[in-house]
């Protein structure tokens, strides 16, 4: 497949995200679908990071194999990463700051020099234009046109009026150079034109989904890869009349949007796995008193503060156990940017339908890394049903029964402030009026069975779950060698993956689980055992949802490609676990 | 739909309002928690509020059982998880009078960090905690507020630790109405119940309420011999260094009544989502707003 990576390196605090982010910007604005990995450290400055910006006329749906065009901002850059040009690749380099010894060269490669600290002083002192002189020449390499590079800077020093004149006086001066010494490069692409791609973060379209599901209140603690969820809510509050509460600690955060959803209002909250250890408690209070609730696990490298900035699936099991008892939940885990999108707004439906916590569970390389998605992937033209289902009681007596028994498990909800309506929600055992049957009623045979009964009319709610959702679908042709079997966002490099072994003439396919719980189990087992060679593929160290999948099917999935090292998938990857199992290489 | 969303109605003709639920307390005979529920009963009749309009929190203690003691609508949540509970209720209906009660062990224990954030929020509020220095649900190990030297089934040597100082905590942290009652005055704790509803801000109510059972220090008697109203002693409630001052006393006489009160703008006041009235009724879902979606180009 046809596609072009920029890739910028440097330390932090050299602006290196907001270089990716022009990268990225330079493509879509063309028409481009862009995807852009961030790989960055738990430190604020110094350390390295880099960021790839890669492109294509087709949807590039991870961060790729290798880059085209690498921006090093110092030497650790072209030490750590050099060795991911591909064939034709260049390396663009200010020998003011550093020189590019030929070993460090690939073959195949170049290194080409640009003054680019040079061109900045031509506007002033500061430093922080090299990186306009250093856009404007990997601009030129990649065969954008200058006026793209120009429109982008504009918009991004939209509020920098005073420093914008600057910036593109110095990324032309790259821009020119480049196009003088080098040209655009052999994997440059042909501008594609038409509408702009939208860029998004998984989490800015985890926050749109909600803020268009409804979401009035949302409390959060500060915790990667979340965070960004709260930022973006925080900064359109005013807009969409969202409450937006940080909280003292993530037992806060989980408790206040449990009491705004009792109160009758849209609530959620949102951390990663360390957060949501603490929240494990309220999640079961959410099961217990049947108040919708939707939490989003951005899940990072464990255990314990693990790899703050880096990628995993480790938690699947955790959201799958979390809380003492049994009681109803969801687990969705979307496989995209508009599918995260679109399971944001159905953990409310289902959480709202259902009377029970949801969790959405992404992880840092969907949740951070920037993905393309045309407009109408992103449909905010939906209206949230209304929480109110029982009509106040014109007499205002109260025989209403908040926790009724009924065939699906779903009681009719009053919203506290209606009148005769009077309920009480317990974390205790309770009647079918919400009165206790935790103390002086406990173990008296009448109540033994009333507990029973109680249980049972919660779980019941599990069948009508599974059957309001949708089976997951097998991507790809429904023929293949190797069925590769995945959750969350493996999807993303899988299908990348997927590509490349049809270009090979390799028959593939995915099962795609974006919903670990409940599980589908009969469609599931059925794809399973058609399925020539079904390989798990999952970013943690057990294979979690082969063991979820196993405990639900009796089916096991004995040949594994599983990751762990905090680093994303890459397709290169799974192409060579597929290279492997159908025999083509030796394993 | 009449779903509350009018400030506080303290005027008007006298509603026939029914506060009891029909659950009777499961409390031990003689426990203090029953003065306590029936000084609230007592404040929100006599302010007039209709039950439907009332919403009491609460976290798990003998102490915590208390909204099913009433036909509010009520929230029996976790142990030490009344507050956050309370305060996103509040905040998505600012109509609602919440009420949040529960004990020492709840309250000034497991709970202690959300309370003391609550009460910098300056939350419009009413905070009751049923101060029996004990915990009482588990059968009577020692308290935060246990005293020192006090020998539990925890501490069976005595307790080594200094309590905490429940109205100083709140002074320090922000509450703007701080006050102590005792179960054994009823008329008193109703009274105080009532100026923390009326009260716009973070209320707390302190209640030396003895529990009968494990606590044998702190009794009825004990409390008797020892309270007296701050009200009767010219304490000025304006004076945060005074009520410093009163809190420090817990001797040979202890004070009840009113510490402090102040004014201070509410969260509530100051949030801006909450502008255009309570959450609940506000529109739902960003339809037409599809602008938001240029800032992706
Ligand atoms: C997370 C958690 N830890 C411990 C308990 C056990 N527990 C129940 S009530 C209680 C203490 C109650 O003391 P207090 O809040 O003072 O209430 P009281 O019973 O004295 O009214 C404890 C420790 C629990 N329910 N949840
Ligand atoms: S154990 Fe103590 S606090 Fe609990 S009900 Fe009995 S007397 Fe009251
Ligand atoms: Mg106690």
């Amino acid at each position: 497949m046809k596609d072009i990576s920029l890739r910028a390196g440097g330390a932090a605090g050299d602006g290196i995200a907001s270089v990716g982010e022009v990268f990225c910007r330079l493509f879509s604005r063309n028409g481009f679908y862009v995807f852009g990995h961030n790989g960055y450290q738990s430190v604020i400055r110094g350390g390295h990071v880099w960021f790839q910006a890669r492109a294509g006329h087709d949807r590039v749906w991870s961060q790729g194999d290798g880059c085209d065009i690498l921006y090093a901002l110092d030497r650790a850059t072209v030490e750590v990463h050099a060795r991911a040009l591909r064939e034709g690749g260049v390396i663009v380099y200010d020998p003011e700051k550093f020189q590019v010894p030929s070993e460090l060269v690939p073959a195949g490669t170049k290194a080409f020099p640009v003054p680019t600290l040079e061109f900045a002083r031509k506007f002033s002192p500061q430093a922080i234009l090299q990186n306009a002189a250093g856009m404007g020449a990997c601009a030129a390499l990649a065969g954008v046109p200058l006026a793209t590079l120009d429109q982008v800077l504009t918009d991004q020093f939209r509020k920098k009026k005073d420093i914008l004149e600057q910036n593109l006086g110095a990324s032309k001066l790259g821009y020119e150079h480049a196009q003088r010494e080098m040209g655009a490069i052999g994997r440059a692409l042909p501008m594609k034109g038409g509408a702009s791609k939208l860029l998004l973060s998984g989490n800015q379209a985890i926050a749109l989904g909600a803020a268009s599901a409804g979401l009035k209140f949302l409390a959060q603690y500060p915790m990667t890869p979340a965070t960004s969820i709260m930022h973006w809510l925080a900064d359109h509050a005013v807009d969409f009349d969202i409450l937006v509460k940080q909280a003292e600690d993530e037992l806060a955060a989980i408790n206040m949007a449990i009491g705004a959803s009792y109160a009758g209002v849209r609530a959620m909250t949102a951390t990663s796995g360390g957060g949501f250890s603490l929240m494990v408690e309220a999640l079961g209070l959410a099961g217990m008193t049947e108040t919708p609730l939707v939490v989003v696990e951005a899940q990072r490298s464990g255990p314990s503060t693990g790899l703050p900035t880096k990628t995993e699936q480790g938690d699947l099991n955790m959201m799958l156990g979390a809380s003492q008892g049994e009681f109803p939940r969801v687990i969705l885990a979307p496989g995209s940017a508009s599918a995260a999108f679109r399971a944001t707004r159905r953990s409310f439906e289902l959480a709202e339908e259902f009377q029970t916590p949801v969790l959405l569970a992404t992880d840092l390389f969907l949740s951070e890394d920037l993905h393309s998605v045309d407009r109408e992937e992103l449909p905010l033209d939906y209206d949230p049903p209304s929480l109110f289902q029982v009509p106040e009681p014109t007499d205002g007596s109260n025989g209403y029964k908040r926790y009724l028994l009924t065939p699906s498990g779903v009681s009719p909800r009053a919203i506290p402030g209606q009148k005769g309506l009077n309920f009480v929600a317990g974390s205790d055992e309770h009647d079918e009026s919400g009165h206790l049957i935790s103390d002086v009623n406990a173990g008296i045979p009448m109540f033994i069975e009333l507990r029973k009964k109680m249980m049972e009319k919660r779980m019941r709610k599990l069948q009508g779950i599974v059957q309001a959702t949708a089976p997951p679908k097998l991507e790809g042709p429904a023929k293949a060698e190797v069925t590769l079997v995945g959750w969350g966002s493996t999807a993303l490099a899988v299908r990348d993956a997927m590509r490349l072994l049809e270009e090979r003439g390799i028959a593939v396919n995915y099962l795609n689980v974006e919903q670990p719980y409940p599980l589908h189990t009969e469609p599931i087992a059925r794809m399973l055992k058609e399925a020539k060679r079904p390989v798990l593929v999952e970013q943690n160290f057990s294979g979690q949802l082969g063991r979820l999948i196993r405990a639900e099917t009796g089916i096991d999935l004995p040949v594994k490609l599983l990751k762990y090292d905090g680093e994303p998938l890459y397709p290169w990857e799974i192409v060579g676990k597929v290279l492997e199992v159908s025999g083509r290489v030796a394993s | 739909m009449s779903l509350a969303s009018a400030p506080p109605k303290t005027a008007g003709p006298a509603l026939k309002v029914v506060y009891k639920s029909q659950t009777k307390p499961t409390w031990c005979p003689g426990c203090g928690d029953y003065g306590v529920v029936a000084s609230v009963e007592r404040a929100v009749a006599s302010l007039q509020i209709p039950p439907h309009e009332v919403m009491v929190v609460s976290g798990i203690g003998c102490s915590s059982n208390l909204p099913h003691f009433l036909s509010s609508y009520g929230f029996h949540g976790l142990h030490g998880r009344a507050m956050p509970v309370a305060e996103g209720a509040r905040l998505a209906n600012h109509g609602m009078h919440v009420i949040v009660t529960g004990g020492d062990g709840d309250g000034w224990g497991i709970g202690l960090g959300h309370a003391l954030h609550a009460m910098r929020r300056n939350l419009d509020l009413t905070y009751v905690v049923m101060d029996n220095e004990i915990y009482g649900l588990t059968t009577g190990q020692a308290s935060p507020t246990s005293t020192l030297g006090q020998k539990t089934k925890s501490t069976p040597l005595g307790v080594i630790e200094e309590p905490v100082n429940p109205i100083a905590l709140a002074l320090a942290a922000g509450a703007t109405y701080v006050a102590r009652g005792f179960s054994g005055d009823p008329k008193h704790l109703s009274d105080l119940i009532a100026g923390g509803l009326k009260h716009r801000g973070f209320a707390l109510v302190d209640v030396f309420s003895p529990c009968v059972t494990y606590n044998h220090l702190n009794t009825f008697d004990f409390f008797r011999q020892r309270v007296y109203k701050l009200e009767n002693a010219g304490h000025d409630t304006g004076d945060l260094v005074k009520a410093f001052a009163r809190a420090q006393e817990f001797g040979p006489k202890i004070p009840t009544g009113l510490f402090y009160r102040v004014d201070r703008p509410t969260y509530e006041d100051l949030e801006p989502a909450l502008k255009a009235g309570p959450l609940l009724h506000q529109r739902a879902g960003i339809r037409g707003k599809d602008k938001v979606l240029d800032e992706f180009i």
